[in-house]
């Protein structure tokens, strides 16, 4: 834990904003979260990191309730109780390309993913129109090539991320990851499983302590042909979706 | 620096600071953030007699200065923690204190009997889930009811028995004496409270299993209450907790009748909280010139 100084603090789409901290502990994996404290918030609020580089460690979040909307009033110079990096990430094949698939808000993970898959990543983000398309530009910095989708074709392909999947599949692919809406990561593992690709999704629920000591945010998986519940915040974010019973 | 030691129905305490089950896991993942032999004890997980998955999800919802909490005892069960967990934790230098939850009350002697031959330090009782249909609250709720399982607990142990008492009760005097009449060794108080949050947006319920019981500096005062309560109607020693967030409330609890101080929703905030709660539970002793723990221990002048 440690409180870190805001660096920067931006809206950079609708209802989404983007807050960076001087960041001096572990350096975070793609996938990894980190637990927030906002003002007036009892329970800290776990984001998804977007992007570290250079002692800044970057968050991007939607502006939802009371914890983030206290979050988008950080200014830069301030001090944040930020505590991280917590959780297991995505494993990053050693060869072979990735696809990646966010959707909105989930598409924050897949910069730092495609950062660390170096020109492996093809990546398409999902979001509901135009106005809210996020970090297309810095994904595609990073990734061999980025789509867009939005719900109303405002912009990019109109339709979900699962619409372009069919054709990007054609080509061989070591691994999916995927973050965004239950039912969007539900369909994408999926018909990754159908092309018998493996697939990699990063879960979401609501968390108390962050660590895997509270389970408040577990979720049902198969492990080894036995049920079992295990904790989003420490066994995942991220899991094999094979394991995962939706 | 005060001495922080502290004798609790016979065993020695390194300090009167606990952690209390449900919120510390197995201790393994604070064991990451400091050395638990820090601590006067942990408390564990609550145990049930077999393995159970526990409540679906939302679990947990947030409310002013608290947490509403429906986990439903997701364990791996007693003999899963006999042989994975407690030999994790017996490494440390620190007390045991297991918390168990059963249907009947032959089951709650059964766990305690395996418990204190596997070396635990204390058992503590739990009759006060509110989040299980059976084995939790029920019992907790009247006289009998605790009577019951605390005799057959107290017949099955070689180690101390500690019942674990409901604030969601009329009496909380009845049911401290009632625990001592059946042989209890000493009471931690409070459990959550029961509470209930609606989303307005859906209408529907923030948690799945619709109530839940309610943590953190929210139920405080009504813990300080009933604490002061219980230790003027019963002798036995108490294990105080609920909201506690700083050495000062550690001291709070303490003087309404506590002897020791479990520290739960807190650590959620900040790992490091049962640490900061005994190094400012001792700076409030030199500055108030309390010697020993013992000392505070019920010392509310009224």
């Amino acid at each position: 834990m440690s409180n870190c100084v805001v660096t920067a603090s931006r809206l950079i789409g609708k209802n989404i904003r983007s807050l960076s901290v001087r960041w001096a502990e572990k350096p975070p994996k793609p996938g990894q979260f980190v637990n927030i404290r906002a003002d007036g918030a009892f329970l800290r609020r776990p984001i998804s990191v977007c992007d570290y580089f250079d002692g800044t460690l970057t968050v991007v979040f939607e502006v939802r309730g009371e914890g983030t909307r206290a979050l988008a009033q950080c200014v830069p110079g301030q001090l944040l109780d930020v505590l991280g990096p917590l959780g297991q990430g995505f494993q990053l094949p050693k060869s072979g390309d990735v696809l990646l698939v966010g959707g909105g808000a989930g598409s924050a993970p897949m910069l730092c993913a495609a950062k660390a898959l170096s020109g492996r990543a093809s990546v398409i983000l999902g979001f509901r129109g135009a106005e809210h398309v996020v970090l297309d530009r810095e994904i595609a910095d990073a990734a061999r090539e980025v789509y867009i989708t939005t719900n109303d074709g405002s912009r990019g392909f109109k339709g979900f991320p699962t619409l372009l999947m069919p054709e990007l599949l054609k080509k061989p692919y070591a691994a999916v990851f995927v973050c965004g809406p239950r039912p969007l990561m539900k369909a994408v593992a999926q018909i990754a499983k159908d092309f018998g690709i493996p697939c990699q999704v990063s879960l979401e629920e609501r968390m108390a302590c962050g660590v895997g000591a509270c389970l408040v945010c577990v979720c049902k998986t198969r492990e080894n042909g036995a049920e079992t519940m295990r904790r989003i915040c420490s066994d995942g974010p991220v899991f094999d979706a094979a394991e995962v019973i939706w | 620096m005060a001495d922080l030691r502290v004798s609790f129905c016979g065993i020695e305490f390194k300090n009167p600071i606990l952690t209390a089950s449900g919120t510390f896991g197995f201790g393994r993942e604070y064991a990451k953030y400091y050395d638990l032999s820090e601590l006067g004890g942990v408390g564990p997980k609550g145990l049930t007699p077999v393995p159970r998955a526990g409540n679906p999800t939302p679990r947990a919802a947030e409310t002013q200065s608290g947490m509403l909490n429906a986990i439903g005892l997701q364990n791996p069960g007693v003999d899963a923690f006999i042989r994975d967990e407690l030999p994790f934790l017996r490494a440390f230098d620190t007390r045991v204190v297991a918390n168990i939850s059963a249907n009947t009350a032959e089951e709650y002697g059964e766990m305690a009997a395996k418990l204190s031959d596997a070396g635990v330090d204390i058992i503590e009782v739990n009759v006060s889930c509110p989040n299980v249909r059976a084995g939790g609250m029920q019992f907790g709720v009247t006289a009998e009811g605790i009577s019951s399982v605390t005799a057959r607990a107290k017949q099955s142990s070689s180690v101390p028995i500690v019942v674990k008492l409901s604030p969601n009760v009329t009496d909380i005097a009845e049911m401290a004496r009632a625990a001592e009449g059946a042989g209890a060794d000493g009471l931690s108080l409070i459990n959550t409270l029961l509470g209930m949050r609606i989303n307005v947006k859906t209408r529907r319920p923030a948690l799945a299993n619709v109530t839940g019981g309610l943590s953190g500096p929210a139920v405080f005062p009504v813990a300080v209450r009933m604490i002061w309560q219980a230790r003027s109607a019963v002798r036995l020693p108490i294990i105080g907790m609920g909201g506690v967030c700083s050495g000062e409330g550690a001291a709070e609890l303490m003087l309404a009748g506590a002897s020791l101080v479990a520290v739960g929703t807190a650590s959620f905030i900040d790992p490091m909280a049962p640490i900061k709660i005994r190094d400012g539970l001792g700076r409030y002793m030199d500055e108030n010139g309390f010697a020993t723990p013992a000392r505070l221990t019920g010392a509310v002048i009224i």
